[in-house]
């Protein structure tokens, strides 16, 4: 199943659907550093409101893809984790330690801002 | 269960589950004369009954009208249980009944009490009935008694389920009054705990934490733990928890308010005190959130 990945300005933003394989995962990992490379993106908001469930691979492929994206030179922030699967997430431990994130995509999309007009 | 047809012929035995007695024919019409006895001396006897209970110093809780009242339904229900069987129906009228008087604080011992009371009152009218004719006596008993005890032991969990439910409802209740999320500021939650924290309750206080952060798209939340005297290692790993799913939502979590005691605890657990934002007490906390959130608070000038 294809995430879909939108280009907004500088930013890119990738809406996970529902449930990914982990063959869906790498593809994605791997399309979207294309895609920063491609646009020479600023950030990249990977938006998981739609996933009820995070197993350990999601998170750690979610944590790859923020650290290769920021060896392009660019941010990411992952947003829309829902109540339910932050509790379960940090009862197993998976924190996302080291990525920055948001509750939603309106307040991803402010963090960017705010962080880019600080540096500019 | 089936009612009963007064009129119906059987044939042969017929079995009541509930019971676990076979009811021959004879065994029903015996049922029918006595439950018709039961009903042409109600008033006698529910008096008698009454008077008995206030004997035994029974429902002392609730006024002589209102024992008056709950006797007749009371009395009309046993009696009409006796005739129809329908212990589901007896049931419901009990746990009824109880949601009534539990409020009045009604005891479980009073109401047993009082379902033996009428089950004597009952027992004894048929003794003076039969008295003249033992062999009938007897059958009646046998009529009487497994359905009688059948009543006694419906009600008795009629009520204890009851206030099982009610105990249950009350706990709840508490635990939702002692951890409101509060909104002080936009985008600023409080979460002031008091009292022991278990871990079923820190669980519940992360839950509703969570919910709050997403409803009220909350970006800085101060935990005030001054009203919580000690913590134990299960607890502070959750509070470490709480913070670390908080930050998953994009929210900030300071926590003030630490006593000696607890900020012993954390330190000798070896609690990863750099996850965790702490400030002395709840008005650093504040004050903290509000610069965290872009706010400053400045006194207005004094009126001349």
């Amino acid at each position: 199943m294809e995430v879909p990945i939108l280009k907004q300005g500088a930013f890119l933003i990738a809406t996970f659907q529902a449930a990914l394989s982990d063959a869906d995962l790498n593809q994605l990992r791997m399309g979207l550093v294309q895609q920063v490379v491609k646009f020479r993106s600023r950030a990249v908001i990977v938006d998981v409101t739609a996933m009820d469930v995070m197993d350990s691979f999601a998170s750690r492929t979610l944590r790859e893809i923020a650290l290769m994206i920021r060896l392009r030179g660019a941010e990411t922030v992952i947003v829309g984790i829902q109540p339910e699967v932050a509790f379960a997430m940090v009862q197993l431990g998976l924190t996302l330690e080291g990525v920055a994130t948001a509750l939603d995509l309106e307040e991803g999309l402010a963090y960017l801002i705010q962080k880019f007009k600080n540096i500019d | 269960m089936s009612k009963r047809e007064s009129t119906s012929k059987d044939s042969g035995a017929r079995s009541n589950p509930g019971v676990g007695l076979v009811r021959s024919e004879a065994s029903s019409e015996l049922l029918r004369e006595l439950v018709a006895h039961l009903r042409q001396n109600r008033t006698q006897l529910r008096e008698e009954w009454v008077v008995r209970i206030s004997e035994t110093r029974l429902l002392t809780a609730m006024t002589k009208e209102e024992i008056f009242a709950e006797a007749t339904s009371v009395y009309d229900s046993y009696v009409e249980a006796l005739e129809t069987e329908a212990f589901e129906a007896l049931q419901a009228y009990a746990r009824n009944l109880s949601e009534r008087i539990i409020p009045r604080g009604v005891e479980t011992h009073e109401v047993v009490g009082i379902v033996l009371l009428l089950r004597d009152v009952l027992a004894r009218s048929l003794f003076a009935k039969y008295q003249t004719d033992f062999k009938k006596l007897n059958r009646i008993l046998d009529a009487y008694e497994p359905a009688a005890n059948r009543i006694a032991n419906t009600v008795a969990v009629g009520f204890v389920q009851e206030r099982e439910r009610v105990i249950r409802q009350q706990q709840e209740a508490i635990r939702e009054l002692s951890t409101p999320v509060l909104q002080v500021r936009e985008r600023l939650l409080i979460l002031p705990i008091i009292g022991v924290i278990d871990p079923h309750r820190a669980r519940q206080l992360t839950e509703q934490l969570l919910r709050g952060i997403r409803t009220n798209r909350a970006k800085v939340i101060v935990i005030d733990i001054t009203g919580v005297a000690a913590m134990d290692v299960t607890v502070a790993n959750h509070l470490v928890q709480t913070v670390e799913a908080s930050r998953l939502l994009g929210a900030t979590v300071i926590v003030t308010g630490l006593s000696p005691e607890i900020a012993q605890t954390l330190v000798t657990i070896g609690v990863d005190l750099g996850k965790m934002n702490t400030v002395g007490d709840l008005q650093g906390g504040i004050e903290q959130a509000e610069r965290l959130l872009g706010y400053k608070v400045v006194p207005l000038a004094e009126p001349r």
